[in-house]
């Protein structure tokens, strides 16, 4: 076990504050070390690759663990896998794909680890089909606050494990977790791109025609306005079949499970802001018109789910003061709330370089877990922005009016007031977290902003 | 805590019932703010509804800055009360006369403007450091930089006041506790009430957008208004001719 004191942030690089950082494992936790933790009145957070936009992962003047990765126990026949909490969707990938198999649920980027996909109960592109990473687990393991460790299942006890799949690490530590797998041929995926005019084309197809495709997403240029307000380039697929590469004459098929991310670039530290508005508009200008207007390509694991991670540090591109993630999701029928935030974005001038607009499916479970039926758009902000506090503040009146809510993962800036309108069962959250955790254990930067604790 | 964009929701004002102090709460007053607490000498004189501080609460405490055995029980009373403090505001302060002829008041003064914020730093560093985060907003003067024949007791406490701030900055580097010292120069209030203004005078507005500011971009020093850091870059200087001239 080893400890010292870190100014710790999360990815957005906002509000940094100081913990006792702790690297440990699940061993060394389970045979006592918990005791160590405990001196300290301000509480413990597990923190994973700290890819959390605010401050989940930070816990001021506590102590804030991280877990060794642990091991990767797969089961081919049952396409299970067992795998230690801290490790990360990038190794265990690379354990995986060449086996065959892939994640139910991969969110935008490998380098985010299993306790903190399921702490966030991450969804990605499949959400529409297969539901968020909570809704694929056999059993997990956790260290609880009296020190126990114990494994739980959905059925062993329900309140803890809903309450843990996307309850930001406010339960326990979560140590290791039994996923089941996907079974892919080939670590390709067939992706039909589009390039679509506006807001309303692209809401209507994706309501059309989704339901064809395992993985949806699009994503929106949000300096264009007028008539090419949301203009944006769909994209859909699925994993490509061994026959597709075969009916294509593929090179891949030599070597159809090959899987090597590259990391393209990395970005230095101490840069200014570079997403200056000409430079977000010009890149999303360029983003847009290189689109093909309608296509089919076979296209890697990473280039299709993973495209920012060939960029190593990208979030140093906002410069020191950092940017915000936005996320909310609003109910399918809310479609002038979503179109009203866009124009809002638009008309503020606050460049947003990554806007994502995605369709939910059903929820899984969790009492905190975000997705829900409806749309969800993600989007940056420089955090440095003048008059920004204001605007967020009027888009979370807009996001609760219609009964949305906000994606705790990003969240950086909302309230108490916010988060308890977005999630009707935060009181049931609150009840079994206060038995499970009667003396406030657990505890993070987030949950004292959010009054989670 | 504070959010992403720096607004706090947890705010002490040590002289709660300071022209400054009361317009950096105001500015302070956006959606994330839920608590204020103003210490003040004489708590039954406060009207708490005269302080605009948006939807959030006001609470008063008693708070002497001469009783400076007080202060670090006072202030963890406050966070044990009302949780992390995440900005703690040295507001309190007086002018006094600055008088050759009254060595006794002129070393009250000194205890209220130099021994108090000196107390009352070290109380909110111990609890800042031990929170992991938080700024203590130190309301230091022009006045301090190069002392003035007209207030040199006042200047004296000023210097010495700034000059702890910026030291106490340096030696709670990377523990998360952080100090804004802030230089305004006149500033039209109720406590230069009757005074000719000096040159760059400001109001305890411009002071309060100064230091939110301050506080959103992280600085440790701010002056107010902005130019007086390069007017004083030269001051500072001057010879002593031209700078008792200038104090006419």
């Amino acid at each position: 076990m080893r400890s010292q004191l870190t100014e710790l942030s999360g990815w957005g690089r906002t509000s940094p504050t100081v913990a006792t950082l702790v690297d440990t494992s699940t061993q060394e936790l389970t045979a006592g070390g918990l005791a160590f933790l405990t001196s300290n009145r301000r509480g413990v957070i597990a923190r994973g690759l700290g890819r959390a936009y605010g401050d989940p992962a930070q816990n001021a003047g506590g102590n804030v663990v991280r877990l060794a990765p642990g091991p990767i126990l797969l089961d081919d026949e049952a396409g299970v896998v067992t795998v230690g909490a801290g490790v990360s969707l990038d190794e265990l990938l690379r354990h995986l794909v060449p086996r065959g198999w892939f994640i139910p649920v991969s969110p935008g980027t490998r380098f985010v680890t299993i306790g903190g996909a399921v702490a966030s109960d991450v969804h990605g592109k499949n959400h529409h089909v297969d539901g968020s990473f909570g809704s694929h687990l056999d059993q997990l393991t956790m260290l609880l606050a009296d020190g126990r460790s114990r494994a739980i299942t959905a059925a062993s006890d329900p309140d803890l494990w809903w309450a843990t799949i996307g309850g930001m690490g406010l339960t326990g530590i979560i140590t290791d977790v039994t996923i089941r797998l996907l079974p892919i041929e080939s670590s390709l995926c067939v992706v039909d791109t589009e390039r679509v005019p506006n807001l309303e084309a692209l809401l209507e197809r994706m309501e059309s025609g989704d339901h064809r495709y395992r993985y949806s997403v699009a994503w929106i240029d949000l300096v264009a306005s007028g008539s090419g307000l949301g203009r944006s380039v769909l994209t859909r697929g699925d994993h490509a079949t061994v026959d597709q590469l075969a009916a294509d004459g593929h090179k891949a098929l030599r070597d159809p499970l090959a899987f090597g991310p590259p990391e393209l670039a990395a970005i230095p530290p101490g840069i200014p802001n570079a997403l200056s508005r000409p430079a977000v508009r010009a890149f999303n200008e360029l983003w847009y018109r290189k689109a093909p207007k309608e296509h089919r390509s076979f296209e890697s694991i990473t280039g299709f789910f993973h495209p920012l991670d060939m960029i190593g540090e990208w979030n140093r591109l906002y410069g020191s003061k950092g940017f915000l993630q936005y996320q909310f999701v609003v109910p399918f029928e809310a479609v002038d709330t979503l179109r009203e935030i866009v124009k809002r974005v638009v008309a503020s001038g606050y460049a947003s370089f990554l806007a994502i607009l995605k369709r939910f499916g059903p929820e899984s479970g969790g009492l905190l877990s975000f997705p829900t039926p409806g749309w969800t758009l993600t989007l940056d902000l420089p955090a440095g922005a003048a008059g920004l506090g204001a605007l967020l503040a009027d888009l979370d009146a807009m996001v609760l009016e219609v009964g949305g809510r906000h994606y705790l993962a990003k969240d950086a800036t909302t309230t108490p007031e916010v988060i308890r309108a977005g999630y009707p069962r935060l009181d049931e959250w609150l009840a079994i977290r206060k038995r499970v955790d009667p003396d406030g254990l657990w505890a993070s930067d987030q949950a004292r902003r959010l009054a989670l604790v | 805590m504070n959010n992403a964009i720096n607004d706090p929701q947890t705010v002490l004002v040590l002289g709660g019932t300071s022209d400054i102090g009361q317009a950096i709460v105001a500015k302070l007053a956006t959606t994330s703010l839920r608590q204020v607490i103003l210490a003040v000498r004489q708590p039954d004189q406060v009207d708490v509804e005269q302080v605009a501080v948006g939807d959030a609460d006001v609470a008063v405490v008693g708070f002497d800055a001469t009783d400076t055995a007080s202060h670090e029980a006072l202030i963890a009373d406050v966070a044990e009360e009302y949780g992390d403090l995440d900005v703690i505001v040295q507001a309190f302060g007086q002018l006094g006369a600055s008088d050759l002829q009254d060595p006794i008041a002129s070393a009250e003064l000194a205890t209220v403007n130099y021994a108090g914020a000196v107390s009352s730093g070290l109380a909110a560093a111990k609890q800042l450091r031990l929170q992991g985060h938080g700024t203590l907003v130190v309301l230091s003067s022009v006045a301090g930089v190069r002392t003035r024949g007209s207030n040199f007791v006042y200047g004296s406490t000023k210097a010495g006041q700034d000059a702890f701030a910026t030291g106490l900055g340096h030696a709670l580097h990377g523990t998360g506790a952080k100090v804004l010292t802030v230089r305004p120069g006149f500033v039209r209030s109720a406590m230069t009430d009757g005074l000719e203004e000096a040159p760059f005078s400001v109001d305890p507005d411009d002071v309060a957008d100064a230091v939110v500011a301050g506080l959103r971009s992280g600085k440790s020093v701010v002056w107010v208004p902005g130019k007086l850091r390069y007017v004083f870059g030269l001051l500072r200087f001057a010879p002593d001719a031209v700078w008792r001239k200038l104090d006419k």
